[in-house]
């Protein structure tokens, strides 16, 4: 078990920045996800980590040992990293016992140590008695169980997620995120999960690490990046938050702020040392506006366009002083509004995105 | 509507048939021929003919021979050509490109080309040697009339198929299967040899099953270094029989080819077999691996490397030269020596080579040229017809080219050793049968590269001229024919090419006033004029590698494996 650390990390191809200096520490024991939009460069990170990719500057350490640098790489096979593929990434030609005993094998383990080995890994994974099968003939949560076992049997220092998910469908989904939980509350590895899909990084991960276009938008704790986004790209991706120009009032006190957004004086949430500033932005989410009365404080508003959801709708409208803004908020049945129709709408709360 | 309908079809109907008549024609009439005779001998059942083979020696020490050099030859192509795969492939060696343009070169030159080659480097009259002062004494024996240089032949020339072949399967190997092995500890060679190797088992066997097609059916090395040592195998035993006793050995050479026939199909069935025995399927599609940075090993793997072309492609083919422009066996060449008269007398001088040369370009330019038209209506149905019969279709094509040429060559003979019936044209002892068997014989070389091309081009494009109103043939002509005619042509010119040095179906199948280049270039050298053989070979491979320069040109519009050669 090892911690991770990554110092001004630049990936580069041909001229093409893939990964920027992105610099960041998983402690160990710790879960932590890369999310990003497809693109961003996590799949580039995890390979650097992984050390298929050699970097262009930067370095980064594993339990406090330099893995790759400028002046060297230490090769993926002395790594004792594991990785769990997408494709599961299980060789046809061997048996489920066979894959997973490849590392021990390998390291020249002996017979007996080695079966029992593959026969803990395999019963960790719910998979006993499969040993003798081919990849061939499980199905895709039984693959990626193999894979996670072919991982663990090694006792690597660094489990490596890419998009482990992306290939099952939603009901095994469920059933997967649960076994990798228990899988990292149990050997307490470090995990690096890479993941597009916003509610997997939430109910799996310590913190979260947003990347955008090979930078690192953000790292914090699933709940942090929520409430507090550092700035308009997490604010926008995570949740579908919404984003409205904004004029600050009043400076931060006790984490609060006076903003005026859309005609209307709300206060939000803040950073502290926030001051009187125009050209500022907040963040809210469908949660945060509501229907008002036609006399209280708030913004008038035409709807666009009303979606049943079940229980809900959806409302879509736009400020009439703003119309090219989209908003959207959520009303439970029974739902009076109609498209073409205007209405009286307020702001209850928001965060402030801090300006630098 | 009813009638747009009917139409259609009709259309389609026609195709089929005029597709159908070319494939009876060219395919199963020969082959139905040729097992007719075996079985049948006379027109009536009987075993007389397989018995009367059966019992002769000769059928079998050939037969013992065959396996010998066909299995030496396999192993020998299947070492190099996957150890040369695996190199350029997988690791990070420079200059890639010229070195797979080089090491695909023998297998665009002619077998009796590379056998010429080779003998004029080994032999006791070698200039090479001579300039060197290595030379053997004259008369000495030359060290490849044996079935070790054979084997030697076989391997260089085929080599290059087998590497074709096992790359083209290293392509499709996802990396994450390498990566999750390097992740578990294993290091470049482990897993070279317990992931890469293992998985790519389908390939080995396949390249491996198709050299050993090739080595076996092989007519043009055998036929230079075996003769002179009176070691026969099955396809110079007919080509003997044949040349002694003309139509009265029919029978019997039919009896050879048919057991020739036998011996390649066991090898394709055998390697069916042994890649049936464990699951290989790779289901995943990614990547390719990234190259394995050899390091400090690069520069010596990559000498390595050019030292193999230098010894299988430059040295014999600067022998080959060397030779061409001496004088007469076993003079010395230098300065005063050197001459052109060689060139000169194939090329004007002497009657039969020079019309051999017309000959060859024209049946070459026919074969191609047909080629290219009938495949692109052909691979119309193979890639996009819904009927079902289109596997068989594909296999009737490829049968001619997967066995041996002398079987066909022995079939086409048959058929046509009498006059065709209700017209009375008779082509045997013409250029004519030549013509029809290269149709036949090289046909599914156009028709490979077609099917791809078909494979690349979006369906919808042929879909939105037809619900713009436009019939199939105007289809094919305004719509198909454009797109695909690129990858045809390619076909059309690697036909060209295999045609115009062809030795093994025309030294059967040649008559005066109807020789080939390479039965001109063989005739002379069995005479001992190796000189004028060595002339028209490097003419031969100088055509060759202008051919394929100028195939390169029509590379971007190609679909990627069409052009061999490229990287």
């Amino acid at each position: 078990m090892a911690g991770l650390t990554l110092s001004n990390v630049t990936k580069s191809f041909d001229g093409f920045d893939a990964v920027k200096d992105m610099s960041f520490d998983v402690k160990d024991g710790e879960f932590l996800a890369v999310l990003g939009p497809s693109g961003c460069g996590k799949t580039t990170l995890l390979r650097l980590v992984a050390g298929f990719e050699r970097l262009t500057s930067g370095e980064i350490r594993i339990g406090g040992q330099t893995v790759s640098s400028t002046s060297g790489n230490v090769p993926p096979e002395r790594r004792r990293v594991g990785i769990v593929f997408q494709n599961y990434a299980l060789w046809p030609h061997m048996t489920v016992a066979e894959n997973v005993g490849y590392s021990l094998k390998v390291a020249k383990v002996e017979k007996a140590a080695r079966e029992r080995k593959i026969a803990d890994a395999l019963a960790l994974v719910n998979l006993k008695g499969f040993g003798d099968r081919r990849p061939a003939n499980l199905s895709g949560g039984q693959r990626q169980r193999v894979a996670l076992a072919r991982c663990l049997v090694a006792a690597p220092s660094l489990v490596l997620f890419d998009e482990p998910l992306a290939n099952l469908d939603v009901h095994l989904r469920a059933s997967m995120e649960d076994e990798f939980a228990a899988f990292h509350k149990r050997t307490g590895t470090t995990i690096v999960y890479i993941t597009h899909d916003q509610a997997e990084a939430m109910a799996l991960a310590d913190r979260i690490a947003v990347m955008d276009h090979g930078r690192l938008a953000q790292l914090a704790a699933p709940r942090q990046l929520y409430m507090e986004p550092a700035n308009e790209m997490v604010a926008s991706f995570i949740s579908q938050g919404i984003l409205l120009p904004a004029r600050v009032l009043s400076a931060a006190e006790s984490g609060r702020c006076r903003v005026e957004v859309l005609g209307q004086e709300v206060v939000v949430r803040c950073r502290p040392g926030e001051r009187p500033r125009g050209n500022a932005k907040i963040c809210c989410r469908a949660s945060d506006i509501e229907a008002g009365g036609p006399s209280e404080p708030g913004f008038d508003a035409l709807i666009k366009r009303a979606v049943y959801q079940g229980g809900k709708a959806r409302i879509e409208f736009s400020p009439l002083a703003n119309p090219e803004l989209d908003l959207h908020f959520e009303q439970p049945d029974p739902n009076s509004f109609e498209s073409g129709a205007e209405a009286r709408m307020r702001l209850k709360s928001g965060w402030l995105i801090s300006g630098e | 509507m009813a009638v747009r309908l009917k139409e259609s079809r009709g259309q389609e109907m026609a195709l089929t048939a005029v597709v159908a008549v070319v494939v009876v024609v060219l395919s199963i009439l020969p082959m139905l021929r040729l097992i007719m005779e075996i079985v049948a001998p006379g027109g009536s059942l009987s075993r007389a003919a397989i018995d009367a083979g059966l019992a002769n020696s000769s059928t079998w020490v050939a037969t013992g021979h065959t396996l010998v050099v066909g299995i030496g030859g396999t192993i020998l192509a299947v070492i190099l050509g996957t150890l040369v795969a695996v190199l350029v492939t997988l690791t990070d060696v420079r200059g890639r490109g010229p070195f797979v343009l080089c090491y695909v070169m023998p297998l665009m030159v002619a077998p009796q080309v590379t056998a010429l080659a080779w003998l004029q480097l080994f032999g006791p009259a070698s200039p090479l040697l001579r300039l060197l002062g290595l030379a053997p004494p004259l008369g000495a024996r030359n060290p490849l009339y044996s079935p070790e240089g054979i084997i030697l032949l076989l391997g260089v020339q085929y080599g290059p198929l087998v590497f074709l072949l096992v790359r083209a399967g290293l392509r499709k190997l996802p990396r994450e299967l390498v990566e999750a092995a390097r992740a578990g500890g294993a290091d470049w060679f482990t897993v070279l040899c317990t992931i890469v190797l293992p998985l790519m088992t389908p390939s080995i066997m396949a390249a491996a099953a198709l050299a050993f097609v090739s080595c076996v059916g092989n007519f043009g090395i055998p036929a230079f270094l075996g003769i002179p040592a009176n070691y026969l195998v099955l396809p110079t035993l007919i080509y003997q029989r044949l040349a002694g006793g003309g139509p009265a050995s029919l029978g019997e050479a039919a009896f050879l080819s048919v057991l020739i026939g036998v011996i390649a199909m066991a090898g394709i069935l055998a390697q069916e077999a042994m890649s049936r025995r464990r699951d290989y399927r790779i289901s995943s599609t990614s990547m390719i691996a990234e190259p394995y940075e050899l390091g400090g090993w690069r520069l010596p793997v990559q000498a390595g490397m050019w030292i193999l072309i230098f010894a299988i492609l430059f040295l014999p083919l600067v022998g080959l030269l060397l030779t061409s422009l001496v004088p007469g066996y076993g003079i010395p060449l230098n300065a005063a020596t050197a001459t052109l008269d060689n060139y000169r007398f194939v090329l004007l001088e002497h009657t039969a080579a020079s019309r051999a040369f017309l000959n060859s370009f024209g049946l070459s330019i026919a074969a191609a040229a047909f080629s290219v038209i009938a495949a692109i209506p052909i691979g119309y149905l193979i890639a996009w017809s819904t009927q079902r019969n289109v596997r068989l279709l594909n296999l009737a094509i490829e049968l001619p080219y997967a066995l041996p040429g002398v079987v066909l060559a022995i079939a086409s003979l048959l058929l046509f050793l009498k006059p065709i019936p209700l017209t009375g044209i008779q082509i045997y002892n013409t250029v004519w049968i030549i013509l029809y068997a290269y149709l036949a014989r090289f046909l599914v070389l156009a028709l490979r590269p077609t099917v791809s091309g078909y494979h690349q081009v979006d369906r919808a494009l042929e879909e939105a001229a037809q619900v713009a109103g436009a019939r199939l043939f105007t289809r094919l002509r305004t719509i198909i024919f454009p797109l695909v005619a690129p990858a045809a042509m390619a076909g059309g010119l690697l036909i060209f090419m295999t045609a115009l040095s062809e030795l093994t179906v025309s030294a059967l199948l040649w008559s005066s006033g109807a020789e080939t280049i390479g039965v001109v270039m063989f005739s002379f050298e069995q005479g001992g004029d190796s000189n004028y053989a060595a002339a028209i070979s490097a003419i031969m491979v100088a055509i060759t590698f202008v051919l394929m320069l100028v195939t390169n040109l029509l590379a971007p519009h190609l679909p990627s494996g069409v052009l061999p050669w490229r990287d």
